[in-house]
């Protein structure tokens, strides 16, 4: 195993009230600075509620949001930002609307044209040949090449992104919620051929969703993102059936599981912490029942709890 | 594009003035080789001539130059000019506009800021100020008027762009390696064209207008060279003594610019899509009922709200969509009843059909009967459903954002929810709007209620929604996906809240959902859809244990449940129908494994046992053995 992505002190923070001359009126950390490897081959699932930052992270990936400091590494190497036609080759996207994410007035095969002309330069008889071989890999019939989106289902648009996306022949890709769109009978459809083009391609995932099932059913790794920061990151099968931050708690047991009698796990006066005025420390502690007077100091740093591969950032683990 | 032909033609007066525009057209294009008199020949022994004298159809003016020849020419040039400024100006106004609304940010700023200074001059005196600046002269015109348009078209399609450029599609083109220049021409500009075609349409008869009145005041054309607004210039100061002169060339520039707003104006409806879905087609109050069978005998009197054989269906031109296709099902009072299903499955158009909320046109209920407390609501008098929504029979829907109304304060909007039904005075009203608020557990509610829906997270929003719900006590409550759109926590929140307040007051709710994991929290029985039909209903807990619709049992199984770790998934394959050409049988045969011949052939009917009901001709569990064990 080699590691095939890895973030350094990766953060984002956004400038709210802009103004014509002179500086913002305050600024919004909506990724602190946060460290992750992706080792080869594997997926890295990533959970969170709105506005925790995950979709920020991933955009940064991808290189459509530059990063306000920190590095990207893939392959060791590090990623320069500016030019997205060099991270188009490393590392792609597959965005969580598949509809909007195909422009209305292009056919099918305009759109997966586009990644092997301009990133690979392949002349045109090999395109169509490329083509080919992509959409038998995703079940796809080579007569919707000459449709337009509006013609597909969910599941289809989803399966042409995913297409798009292997055009780029990337080997790391981006999932952000790609399956949040779709209906639960065509969500397994699309999740089991994503799992089976990993092993086939021998790519590498980063899977971003707010569904838990979803994310432990199809994740080697799940990293938990509260408030922008990564609070608990360990293998999937321990994170939410162990947890050891009391968020990853709170989002286990909030989550409806059939057998499970229905209760509000935490007090219903609960609210997010406001992003434009972040508390001190832990940024949980106004819904944590453990909190104590260091978590209102200092802002707990990510560490090993029990075992080498599960990291939680709090000052009283579970 | 025969789409838009058929639509274009519908409209009657667009029709007609394409009509006229084709015929001025053809005329102008045609004056060359027509055997006309020389426009510029002055004869003024025969100046004023009336209408149809000899060797001059529509007489001769204050020169006695031919009018129909000085007309004609003149339509040509004053087409030639307002069609060459809107050109110009959409060209310039859209360039500028991609760029201020692709890049955003400063450019954006310096940019606008420019186009909104050129937009504070009248536009008369900018105009005459570049025509100073330049010098008399048709071209000047042409450059005046297309100047001055151009911050319209800028507006326009920077808002277009602004919207566009943070589509997810333009992002995708990013990954693929498109640079700045090649998103714009391949991505943007197929999108915006139809809104420059649509801008263009509207404002070219303004711009001709514009063109005749800077030739009028003597800048534009320059003797004696004609155009319509010369001619009515030169013709002005013979206007009491021969009206004629000044009749001819302001009847075509009437013609020329109607015609050319009614076409427009046509163009515009044919192919905005907003208005083609039907925006300005306002639906009726309720849905109408249409229905070809008897009102089905009320059966069930414990029930609160029974629906019997209800079928709703969407007539959208020649087609019928069967978006509810006989749908029965009964709650009680305090019961909470699940109706899961997928997109398209008609549980959502089941419940609006309740309170006939339903769009019509196109939606129409053909069949079946709703009983509230055993009196039927299809088909019932408006006064009476307006009575009944929101006072006997409430909803909650999916996304508060999108039903609460943006600029009224939450408590005013709660205020409203409860005068409509009951008469309070202001103040009692506000009392019992922040005794709701508190009710449903939102912090604060004395100052809550006078916040905006904005200044609220989604949680609270929701919150507020059930509060509007339980406004008038009602008696039963419908919940559309109340908390697809919530984060889990704040879901856990909602639920429970839901459940207390149906214990506490016997609340009937129907809960619509396609999460299995809610329905076995919350509701006490479930009804799964498919299609438009129910084909399985009965006590969660029995149906979640052992799925008796084929159905059922794979949609269980394909939704991943947490704590059961990494696996492979069972996929349904294949699509659910469409409804609008659904095959006799049963509608899930195509995608069951154990469908036979005989599942498509016929209608398969209901088999009940007790407190459970199934379609299906071989169904996973024996309902009938269950019972008796």
């Amino acid at each position: 195993m080699s590691e095939v992505l890895k973030l350094d002190g990766l953060a984002k923070s956004f400038a709210v009230g802009k103004r014509l001359f002179g500086g913002p009126r305050g600024m919004v950390h909506a990724v602190r600075p946060v460290d992750l490897v992706v080792q080869q081959g594997e997926t890295l699932g990533i959970v969170g509620e709105s506005g925790c930052g995950k979709s920020t992270l991933a955009r940064m990936l991808v290189g459509l949001l530059p990063a306000t400091s920190g590095r990207i590494e893939i392959n060791g190497a590090p990623l320069d930002n500016a030019d997205p036609s060099e991270f188009g080759k490393k590392i792609q996207y597959v965005f969580q609307d598949p509809i909007s994410s195909l422009n209305p007035r292009k056919t099918i095969r305009q759109i997966m044209d586009a990644p092997l002309k301009r990133l690979h330069h392949i002349d045109r008889a090999t395109r169509t040949q490329r083509i080919s071989e992509i959409f038998a890999s995703v079940n796809l019939r080579e007569e919707f090449l000459d449709r337009y989106p509006h013609e597909f289902s969910g599941g289809q648009a989803q399966r042409i992104g995913i297409a798009r996306a292997l055009a780029a022949e990337a080997k790391i890709l981006i999932l952000d919620e790609p399956v949040s769109a779709l209906d639960v009978s065509v969500q397994a459809q699309v999740l089991n051929l994503l799992a089976d083009l990993k092993v086939r391609l021998g790519l590498t995932y980063l899977f971003i969703s707010h569904d838990l099932a979803v994310v432990e059913a199809v994740s080697d790794r799940v990293a938990v993102l509260y408030f922008g920061s990564v609070v608990e990151v360990g293998p999937a099968e321990q994170v939410f059936a162990a947890p050891r931050h009391p968020y990853t708690r709170l989002l286990a047991q909030s989550a409806p599981v059939v057998g499970r009698p229905l209760s509000a796990p935490e007090g219903r006066e609960s609210e997010l912490p406001d992003p434009l005025n972040p508390p001190q420390g832990c940024a949980f502690k106004a819904r944590c029942p453990k909190a104590s007077e260091i978590c209102g100091r200092e802002v707990p740093p990510l560490a090993p709890v029990g075992g080498t591969d599960h990291l939680a950032a709090c000052h009283h683990p579970l | 594009m025969s789409q838009f032909l058929t639509l274009l033609l519908r409209n009657r007066l667009a029709a007609a003035g394409g009509v006229v525009l084709l015929i001025v057209l053809a005329l102008a294009l045609l004056t060359p080789v027509l055997p006309l008199a020389n426009p510029d020949a002055t004869d003024t022994a025969n100046r004023f001539q009336p209408v149809l004298s000899a060797g001059h159809l529509l007489g001769t003016d204050h020169l006695g130059r031919d009018q129909l020849s000085r007309l004609l020419w003149g339509t040509r040039l004053s087409l030639a000019v307002g069609i060459a400024a809107a050109v110009f100006a959409a060209s310039i106004g859209a360039a500028i506009g991609i760029i201020a609304g692709y890049f955003g940010g400063r450019t954006d700023n310096l940019i606008m800021r420019g186009v909104d200074m050129l937009m504070a001059f009248p536009y008369i005196l900018l105009a005459l100020a570049i025509v100073a600046a330049l010098g008399p002269g048709l071209v000047n015109a042409l450059i005046a008027v297309a100047a001055v348009n151009v911050p319209f078209f800028a507006r326009n399609i920077r808002g277009v762009t602004v919207g566009l450029a943070h589509k997810e599609f333009i992002d995708a083109a990013r990954l693929a390696g498109l640079g700045h220049t090649r998103i714009i021409f391949s991505e943007i500009l197929p999108n915006v064209v139809p809104v420059i075609v649509i801008a263009m349409s509207t404002t070219i008869g303004w711009m001709i207008l514009e063109t005749a009145g800077l030739s009028f005041l003597g800048l534009g054309s320059q003797p004696p060279q004609a155009d319509l607004g010369s001619m009515l210039g030169e013709a002005r100061g013979a206007l009491i003594t021969h009206p004629l002169t000044s009749v001819v060339p302001g009847a075509m520039i009437l013609v020329i610019v109607m015609g050319i707003n009614l076409l427009g104006d046509g163009v515009r409806d044919a192919l905005d899509p907003r208005l083609r879905s039907g925006a300005l087609a306002r639906p009726m109050a309720a849905t109408r009922v249409a229905r070809r069978a008897p009102v089905p005998q009320n059966e069930d009197a414990g029930a609160v709200l029974a629906l019997q054989g209800l079928e709703t269906q969407f007539h959208v031109k020649d087609r019928v969509y069967k978006a509810v296709g006989g749908v029965s099902l009964q709650v009680k009072p305090g019961e909470c009843l699940g109706l899961i299903g997928e997109s398209g499955s008609g549980k959502s158009v089941t419940a609006l059909s309740v309170m006939g909320l339903v769009a019509s046109p196109p939606g129409v209920i053909t069949a079946g009967a709703a009983r509230y407390d055993g009196a039927d609501l299809i088909g019932a008098p408006y006064e009476t459903l307006r009575h009944l929504r929101g006072n006997r029979i409430a909803y909650i829907f999916q996304d508060p954002q999108a039903t609460l109304h943006p600029l009224y304060r939450v408590g005013d909007q709660l205020v409203e929810a409860i005068r409509s039904h009951r008469p309070l005075s202001k103040s009692e009203a506000w009392a019992r709007a922040v005794e709701l608020l508190k009710q449903v557990r939102i912090p604060n509610p004395e100052s809550r209620a006078t916040s905006f829906p904005h200044e609220m997270s989604g949680g609270m929003r929701q919150r507020v929604g059930i509060a509007m719900a339980m406004a008038n006590n009602p008696d039963v409550i419908i919940a559309d996906e109340p908390t697809t759109a919530l984060d889990v926590t704040v879901q856990a929140q909602i639920l429970s809240l839901l459940n207390e307040l149906r214990r506490e007051r016997g609340l009937a709710i129907v809960f619509i959902t396609h999460d299995f994991g809610v329905v076995a929290q919350l509701c006490d029985r479930v009804a799964v859809m498919y299609a438009g039909r129910i084909v399985e209903q009965g006590p969660t807990e029995a149906v979640l244990a052992a799925p008796a619709h084929p159905y059922t049992r794979r949609l269980i199984a394909c939704v991943p449940e947490l704590g059961e770790g990494r696996r492979k998934l069972e996929a349904i394959p294949g699509l659910p129908p469409a409804v609008d050409r659904l095959d006799p049988g049963c509608a899930f045969a195509p995608r069951c494994l154990k469908a036979q011949a005989v599942c498509k052939q016929g209608d398969i009917a209901l088999a009940e046992e007790g407190a459970r009901v199934v379609r299906c001709l071989f169904p996973e569990t024996d309902i009938r053995l269950e019972q008796s064990v």
